[in-house]
């Protein structure tokens, strides 16, 4: 399992690596293409900015009021047979709801218990392999005027099911409780 | 949708910081979080604009294009019902490279265009969802992603000492989650034929 952790180490400098080997290969001018693309990356910030400092209010709010400790309160008996942390529910919860709701979750996560502490690692894993469930469904199925999307629900709930489980399993595994 | 969440958010914030007596953390945890969104956003952008400047590159490069084609045969596994050389299936194909990439804001137009193609492949009823579309859209929830920029921007921001050691362990996690959501829907797919 120690190859996982060797991976996390390789995989950013090798794949810049590859992607520009590849673009001078193609006769591409790698130095404009890339400054372009940060420009527009420096956009994509700024455009979310707005959205974030609502959300990280609307969430800082929930708990300083308690209302959030409440929440996990009402959901604890949930999971109180595992040792999965109670503060990760209302992130799953957000997750299948709106990707940028549950990203002021996990910043508030980080911030109160850092990124590296057990719980910091678990949503860390978790932002990877879960995605929000019905805002996606909503926009892509509302685009061509669809009604009745079948299995999908299931499909995509079971989905991120299975990778709350493995994210909290890897979690134990490779970093410890 | 976010509007309704929001208003409940700051509505119940509320309600319960009266019974709770809690108003007077209130006034500097709401000025405080504003603020820290903008740190989170000036500490992540450098991440993020490393990202999209080398995706630049792959994409000058043709070499997004160049992954579409090789993923024929997944295609083909997938979709059984769309036609080889339909335009869905490009759009398609790009919707998952950027997803696997980490670029999911770049994944989303070629999602609405695939979603179009399939619809006109629809022919047993407009408001229905055929089986390609759900079987896109569940993939598509479930994304396969290589490098989960934003986390790694995030976790840099608040000072892990190793942000990039979650990748590793992301992706053993989300490809499980896709092979059981893939694994589902081709059930579903084979049961109701």
């Amino acid at each position: 399992m120690k190859f996982l952790v060797t991976l996390s180490d390789f995989l950013v400098p090798t794949v810049m690596f590859l992607i520009v080997v590849y673009g001078l290969i193609h006769k591409v001018d790698v130095f404009q293409s890339f400054v372009d693309g940060a420009k527009e990356g420096i956009n994509v910030v700024l455009s979310i900015l707005p959205t974030l400092v609502a959300l990280m209010l609307g969430i800082a709010m929930l708990r300083t009021s308690g209302a959030l400790d409440g929440l996990v309160r009402l959901l604890s008996p949930l999971v109180s047979f595992s040792n999965f942390p109670t503060e990760v529910i209302p992130v799953a919860l957000m997750r299948t709801v709106s990707s940028s709701a549950s990203t002021g979750l996990i910043l508030d996560i980080f911030k109160n218990y850092g990124p590296d502490s057990f719980i910091g690692r678990l949503v860390s894993i978790m932002f990877g392999c879960t995605e929000s469930i019905f805002y996606t469904m909503s926009v892509y199925f509302m685009s061509i005027k669809i009604k009745n999307s079948r299995y999908t629900v299931v499909g995509a709930l079971l989905a991120s099911l299975v990778g709350i489980t493995m994210s909290y399993l890897l979690t134990v595994y490779l970093f410890g409780v | 949708m976010l509007n309704y969440l929001w208003g409940a958010m700051i509505i119940f914030s509320m309600l319960m910081a009266l019974f709770g007596g809690h108003m007077q953390q209130m006034t500097q945890s709401i000025l405080n979080s504003s603020q820290s969104a903008v740190e989170i956003c000036i500490s992540s952008c450098g991440a993020l604009a490393m990202w999209m400047g080398v995706m630049r590159i792959a994409e000058n490069a043709h070499l997004i294009d160049a992954l579409a084609n090789r993923m024929t045969p997944i295609l083909n596994f997938l979709f059984p019902d769309v036609p080889r050389n339909h335009p869905a299936r490009k759009y398609i194909a790009t919707n998952i490279i950027a997803n696997f990439l980490g670029l999911g804001w770049a994944a989303t137009p070629p999602g609405l265009k695939a979603m179009t193609e399939l619809q006109k492949l629809n022919k047993t009823h407009p408001t229905i969802a055929t089986h390609a579309m759900c079987m896109f859209l569940i993939v598509n929830i479930s994304t396969v992603q290589l490098v989960s920029i934003n986390i790694i921007a995030y976790r840099s921001a608040y000072g892990s000492a190793n942000p990039t050691e979650v990748i590793g362990p992301s992706i053993i996690a989300t490809a499980l989650s896709t092979l059981v959501a893939i694994t589902f829907a081709k059930c579903m797919y084979r049961r109701n034929d």
